[in-house]
């Protein structure tokens, strides 16, 4: 038995990425870039192809809160103005940063409160309600052999008691509206929340469903929003270190 | 992938105790019943119900009037139970004299309707209640857990979900028919694949759109790469509930190279874009090619040294043997799919039969129905899908992204198509009115059958026991409750 796990521990070798900051997944479909200028008059291709309305004209803008990253605008496009890259770092402090014109990002403001409190140590709650499990995945892969979210003092707890940040996926169903309440509830303060994936930000694919019921995050305002469909390991972990403003 | 398309009209249409004698006698022959689902019509509810005979469906139909309703089929047919449930949610048939009428999914109320779910109750002086969630202790979804317990031993588990309803089908039907892949992605974005792929075989159906063969392929090939990801977050996950944290680190890692490589081939870790209806979103060429290969090799590689030490851990197979067991005889009556009818002896397998993107695949069974078996079954298919994806990448065949516009769909037909997702086959249940409209969505993942499954399971067992069966049927919360 000690052979056959040494031969795993062997095999295992070093997967962690060494430089989260710097890393871009290859092949990753991430933050859109618009190149400068007009489009053709009157053409509204992306527009229409869009499944979650997060492109405007006039002129040309992207929605990184509703935006689920599928390349259809950059297919239907005759000009080439939109491109996905495969920078996973994007994310906004405010809903409003989240809108991306030509040759524009997304930026995270460091927050001077919050990065004093919890820069060395920060626990997160998940709380999906109507996440598909695509954020679910990808936010437990932060905490894998790969991206080894814990090296940087940030780790997920199982209690509310014990966070300091409440991270909701999904689009916020009617009957989980209780729930989430009540964990927002359980925390103490000072605490924030963070809305990961299209879903959480803007409903998403599911703004106005049927099963769908937003209030909560009418009354309380997240601290950081991080983009996708699902948002990159990537993603999630630079946006968390950006808004404490670790280096 | 199974499919069929019919136009409505010739479909069999009984009165319904025709009709639901129909259905005993297809039992008693042993055939296997898919799904049954209504739609509300202006003179009542059509009630339609599909048995796979080999590889090819069978469906019949009959018309009800939901208050009047009709006599139960479950007592005769267990497998019907959970459609026999939707049908009174969803639609409000009355099914007269059903043993278990609970809510399945909680549809269009809201969480204090949730407070008064009919638990099963088991008295005595020393019983016990133990309820677990909404929230769980982890990053996952979902769902509350009633243990009816006498001191450790579970007697009754019962679960209710309905927590991640978002009104999937509902949204289904608000847009153009055609452009619903994004949707369909998220069904279940863990089966990102199987549902799209079930979603666009159906609709090329209506649509009299031959798909070009190389498009099959592309997305039988994303399909086994999402098996491959999927089993091994299952093995990780099961390893990190078990304590053997070697098997959590590995798995773990080795899932990273499996959704690499998808990503490599759409741009997506989940298959996101892959698969468009009549089209398809996967590039692989001679560079691509290579960098599969490698993947796959070491997937295989290093696959085999952690399932080495895994197996023959005896931490491992204390934990697992005998433990949350479903016998080959309630899988099959309870009309359990996927994996977890595998598991327990029953060979269902969609991709089997058929025809699998012209390349034949081997289907695995393991016989003894616990979570050992349920392990090791996924062990397997990993091996078998590596095999698979070995062979096709081994020939010269390019894949190139295309893009499609549908026709007009057919008016009055009625389309199906079975696609098996890692955890159990995917039916996606399409029909267009007279102006070729889409009229009804019916979406079934294998998760809407399988939850009574690890229900069942757990009898027996310890509540200790509980996350190791969960994770060893690794069920999904927002494929349930759409």
């Amino acid at each position: 038995m000690m052979f056959k796990s040494l031969r795993v521990r062997l095999a295992q070798g070093k997967q962690v990425i060494p430089d989260v900051r710097a890393a871009k997944p290859l092949g990753f479909r991430g933050l859109p870039t618009i190149a400068a200028g007009e489009c053709a008059a009157g053409c509204t291709a992306c527009v229409e192809t869009c499944p979650t309305a997060a492109i405007r004209t006039d002129p040309l803008s992207i929605d990184l809160g509703r935006c689920i990253f599928c390349n259809e605008c950059v297919e239907v496009c005759p000009e080439d103005k939109i491109a996905l890259t495969p920078e996973p770092r994007m994310g906004a402090t405010s809903r409003e940063d989240l809108v991306v014109g030509a040759e524009q990002r997304a930026v995270i403001r460091a927050n001077a409160g919050l990065a004093r409190l919890f820069k060395r140590s920060l626990k997160l709650r998940q709380v999906s309600a109507g996440g598909c499990n695509g954020c679910e995945l990808e936010l437990n892969a932060t905490a894998n052999v790969n991206f080894d979210l814990q090296r940087f003092g940030i780790e997920w707890v199982a209690s509310p008691r014990h966070a300091d940040a409440l991270v909701i996926s999904g689009p916020l169903t009617r009957t989980m509206r209780e729930a989430v309440r009540l964990a927002w509830d359980a925390m103490p303060e000072p605490r924030f929340v963070v809305a990961v994936g299209a879903c959480a930000i803007s409903g998403g694919l599911y703004d106005g469903a049927r099963g769908v019921e937003r209030s909560f995050l009418d009354d309380v305002i997240p601290a950081l929003y991080v983009p996708g469909c699902p948002p990159h390991p990537l993603t999630f972990v630079n946006a968390i270190l950006d808004l404490l403003g670790v280096a | 992938m199974i499919a069929l398309a019919s136009p409505t009209s010739e479909l069999e249409m009984l009165a319904i105790k025709p009709w639901a004698a129909r259905l005993v006698e297809r039992a008693n022959a042993g055939l296997r019943p898919i799904t049954m689902y209504g739609r509300r019509e202006e003179d009542g509810v059509v009630l339609t119900v599909v048995h796979q005979d080999g590889a090819r469906l069978q469906v019949s139909r009959t018309r009800v009037d939901p208050v009047h309703g009709y006599h139960e089929l479950t007592s005769s047919v267990p497998a019907l139970h959970c459609f026999e449930r939707e049908l009174h949610e969803q639609l409000g048939v009355r099914v007269a004299g059903h043993p278990w009428l609970k809510p399945v999914r909680f549809e269009d109320r809201d969480q204090a309707a949730m407070a008064t779910y009919p638990f099963y109750r088991v008295d005595g002086k020393e019983v016990h209640e133990v309820a677990v969630g909404p929230i769980h202790a982890g990053v996952i979804e979902p769902g509350a857990f009633r243990f009816m317990c006498f001191g450790e031993h579970v007697i009754h588990l019962e679960i209710q979900l309905g927590y991640q309803h978002r009104g999937v089908e509902a949204r289904l039907l608000e847009r153009d028919p055609r452009t619903l892949a994004p949707w369909c992605e998220t069904i279940a974005g863990d089966t990102t694949i199987a549902h799209t792929w079930a979603y666009a075989a159906a609709l090329e159906q209506l649509a009299g759109h031959p798909l070009d063969p190389h498009h099959e392929l592309a997305r039988a090939i994303m399909l086994e790469l999402e098996r491959i990801a999927m089993h091994l977050a299952g093995l990780s996950g099961l390893a990190a509930d078990l304590g053997f944290l070697p098997g959590a680190a590995t798995y773990g890692r080795l899932r990273t190279t499996a959704i690499n490589t998808s990503m490599r081939l759409c741009g997506s870790r989940f298959g996101r874009s892959a698969i468009r209806a009549g089209g398809s979103g996967v590039v692989l060429d001679d560079e691509l090619r290579a960098v599969v290969q490698a993947n796959l090799a070491l997937l295989r590689h290093d696959g085999a040294i952690i399932d080495e030490c895994f197996d023959s851990a005896r931490s491992v197979r204390h934990r697992l043997i005998g433990v949350g067991t479903v016998s080959t005889e309630l899988a099959t009556q309870l009309g359990l799919v996927g994996m977890a009818a595998r598991s327990a002896g029953v060979a269902i397998d969609a991709r089997t039969g058929g025809s699998y993107a012209r390349h034949a695949l081997a289907s695995c069974t393991q016989a003894t129905g616990d979570c050992w078996a349920r392990a090791q079954l996924r062990i397997a298919e990993i091996t078998a899908s590596l095999d698979w994806l070995e062979r096709v990448i081994a020939e010269p065949v390019t894949l190139h992204k295309a893009r499609s516009k549908l026709a007009a769909l057919a008016p009055s037909q009625l389309a199906i198509a079975v696609v098996e997702g890692w955890r159990g086959e995917v039916v996606h249940c399409l029909e267009t009115g007279p102006e070729g409209e889409l009229v009804h969505y019916k979406v079934q993942d294998p998760s809407l059958r399988n939850w009574m499954g690890l229900a069942m399971a757990v009898r027996g067992n310890q509540i200790s026991d509980f996350p190791i069966c969960n994770k060893s049927f690794d069920l999904s919360y927002c494929g349930h409750d759409l």
